[in-house]
């Protein structure tokens, strides 16, 4: 494919707001994650919680989207200078020539869950403040960012769990081709609820403790929530040495069990094997792998396989959950910025929680700082969805 | 600027509310055939393994249903194709049950419960039905679900130069969510895209941003479908399809955005 250029980011997580957290928090091995004290929820497990989401004012007009998923959206967005970076873009390119393309996978379900707090008595009715379309409904984050913008172009939510923000940079590489769009707002929101706190403790997949991906003790995911957003545009005719390009990206699908991956990591290699042949380059032109190590038992497994096989022991890899936690639908958008910071700041960032990692990796344990040309990042998800981005400094 | 996306019908599979599949939606939208709006009948395939097939909610049996529908209408092997899911919402039975139990004294809900409540539960079902390993997208426009898949859809034709599946469709919730969101039925359309016509393609389309009103259906009865299930905003899409008339049809797509869809038979 023609590599993209992502002209501006930004990540806000438990780590802090904006670039400058994660870029220390990397540097210096830090989590952010800290015991569950989210709401009313009581569970033995620790949380990455975005601190002071719920001191965010929407703008009056918009006060139909004010959730707190939203609300996470506002704060993300305002940072590093990003939203001003798409104002520029709108008056280069217009308003309705940049689409909108937002991965979540809870939205604002929170206001529900509170709101089934509060049924009438004799009619079991919903509050009537309750507004479905502005919080609950998957699309509110599109609809609310292309709002808070005045965008007039397309605009979506890739809700595909975990994946979703990952493959949103192949949604809008190919609507930029199709010529649709001159260039797309991307990115990922989700924030803390009841569904997936209790979601994945159901399913025995959280841990009592700090997550500690790839470790050969670990015992499940810690769930964060954030913000990650790129502007995406077509590569311009002369750009900056250290500028940071969309390379390529490969999804694929497991067409195995809805919430355990492949065992041999089957979607995993088909996605980093596609990721690979659409940026035309091979296993060992990658510096850095950015695992989707989300510190299940089976997920860090099956990764590992299929990252053993392609690359085998030679290229460093770390799971960065274990310092953000898993913020699920915005995991793929966060982890793009970590790596595109990787590739700016010249570094290898460590994976926070782990200290005795499965064999047969490079995995890392404590930041190395070196050049990084290119970095592969990981995302996959429940019902078995795949992508796989490629991120890389100008050739 | 280049020419808007497109690509060539090869097949549709349809269910909605008295009408069962796409001949018999064909039918009443052509006008041959009279319209009762009996309620959706949805059925688990049997493609699915028997735990999935217990486990399968409502726009599973729903997008698994059209999906199969328009490869086998097709004769093609689902197993290869690129698949774009679009729907408003998850499975609201489902999504109800999970809110229930969070507002109760005993918030364990069934782990069941949680991995279907996912937006892509249909499109994971559709990968363990059909051995897809293909890339799914599985997309959410609120009432512009059917033209945001629409979208992607045609961009993944154009882009990557193979056939692609798109899959819209919606069910209903269960009170107290279906007063804030009162879909009455579900019904669901599948439309299998191929880059080139081939054998028995039923039409080409090609679709851009308009500012113009959207197209509305003749009859009252069908245009109040089409106003009430989101992926029932293709049908004036559709109806020219059935009719074989070629031109323009408007869909409803954004509040500031609406599809123009060039359709030629």
């Amino acid at each position: 494919m023609h590599p993209l250029l992502i002209s501006a980011y930004t990540a806000s997580s438990c780590l802090g707001r904006g670039l400058e957290p994660l870029r220390e928090a990397m540097l210096a091995g830090r989590s952010g994650l800290k015991p569950c004290d989210f709401e009313t929820v009581s569970l033995p497990t620790w949380i990455g919680e975005v601190e002071g989401t719920d001191d965010q004012v929407l703008p009056a007009s918009l006060a139909r989207f004010d959730c707190r998923n939203n609300r996470l959206a506002q704060l993300g967005l305002v940072q590093d200078g990003f939203a001003d970076a798409v104002r520029e873009a709108m008056s280069r390119h217009g308003a309705d020539r940049i689409g909108v393309f937002l991965g979540t996978s809870t939205s604002g379900i929170l206001e529900t869950e509170l709101a089934y707090r509060h049924r009438a008595p004799d009619t079991g009715a919903l509050p009537a403040t309750f507004n479905y379309a502005g919080t609950h409904n998957t699309f509110s984050l599109a609809d609310f960012v292309q709002h808070w913008f005045g965008l007039k172009g397309p605009a979506v939510v890739v809700s595909s769990a975990c994946s979703s923000s990952a493959k949103v940079f192949a949604s809008a590489a190919r609507m930029i081709a199709s010529g649709l769009i001159d260039a797309a707002l991307v990115g990922g929101v989700d924030s803390l609820c009841l569904t997936t706190l209790y979601g994945f403790n159901s399913l025995e997949l959280t841990s009592s403790r700090a997550c500690r991906p790839f470790d050969r003790a670990r015992d499940g995911i810690s769930i964060g929530e954030g913000a990650a957003f790129a502007l995406v545009e077509p590569v311009p005719a002369s750009m900056p040495r250290d500028a940071i390009l969309l390379l390529g990206y490969g999804e694929s699908s497991d067409a195995y069990h809805m919430s355990s991956p492949h065992p041999e990591g089957r979607g995993a290699r088909q996605a980093m094997d596609a990721a690979l042949a659409r940026a035309g380059l091979a296993a060992r032109d990658i510096d850095y792998i950015n695992l989707h190590g989300t510190a299940t038992p089976s997920n860090d497994a099956a990764e590992g396989k299929a990252v053993k096989g392609l690359f085998g022991d030679a290229t460093p890899c770390s799971s960065t959950k274990g310092a953000t936690g898993h913020t699920l639908g915005a995991a793929g958008g966060i982890e793009a910025v970590i790596a595109a910071l990787a590739i700016r700041d010249g570094f290898v960032p460590a994976g926070a929680g782990t200290t005795d990692p499965e064999e047969g990796l490079d995995y890392v344990l404590a930041t190395r700082r070196q050049p990084v040309r290119r970095v592969l990042s990981n995302s996959f998800g429940f019902g078995g969805t795949n992508c796989s981005l490629i991120l890389g400094s100008p050739a | 600027m280049t020419n808007p996306p497109a690509a060539w019908i090869r097949s549709i599979g349809l269910i909605g509310p008295g009408m069962a599949d796409w001949p018999a939606c064909a039918a009443i939208l052509a006008g041959d055939a009279a319209w009762s709006p009996e309620k959706t009948v949805l059925n688990a395939p049997e493609q699915l393994p028997p735990a999935e097939r217990r486990r399968a909610v409502r726009v599973v049996k729903l997008a698994l249903g059209i999906g199969l529908q328009a490869t086998t209408a097709a004769g093609m092997d689902p197993s290869g194709l690129a698949t774009v899911f679009s729907s408003s919402g998850g499975d609201g039975v489902n999504c109800h049950q999970i809110c229930e139990t969070l507002a109760s004294d005993d918030r364990q809900i069934s782990p069941t419960r949680f991995h279907n409540s996912v937006h892509n539960a249909a499109a994971g079902y559709w990968g363990i039905a059909t051995g897809a390993t293909a890339p799914s997208a599985v997309l959410c426009a609120y009432d512009g679900s059917f033209g945001a898949g629409l979208l992607e859809a045609l961009a993944q034709v154009r882009f990557d130069g193979q056939p692609c599946l798109l899959l819209a469709y919606d069910a209903d919730y269960p009170e107290p969510l279906r007063a804030a969101r009162p879909i009455p039925d579900a019904f669901g359309v599948a439309l299998l895209l191929t880059p080139e016509r081939e054998a028995n393609s039923c039409g080409r389309l090609a679709a851009k941003l308009t500012d113009a009103p959207p197209d509305t259906l003749a009859d009252p009865a069908l245009d109040a479908l089409r106003c009430s299930i989101p992926a029932a905003r293709s049908l004036p899409l559709l109806e020219a399809i059935a009719a074989s008339r070629s031109g323009r049809v408007v869909l409803d797509y954004l509040a500031h955005a609406r599809l123009a869809v060039d359709y030629t038979a």
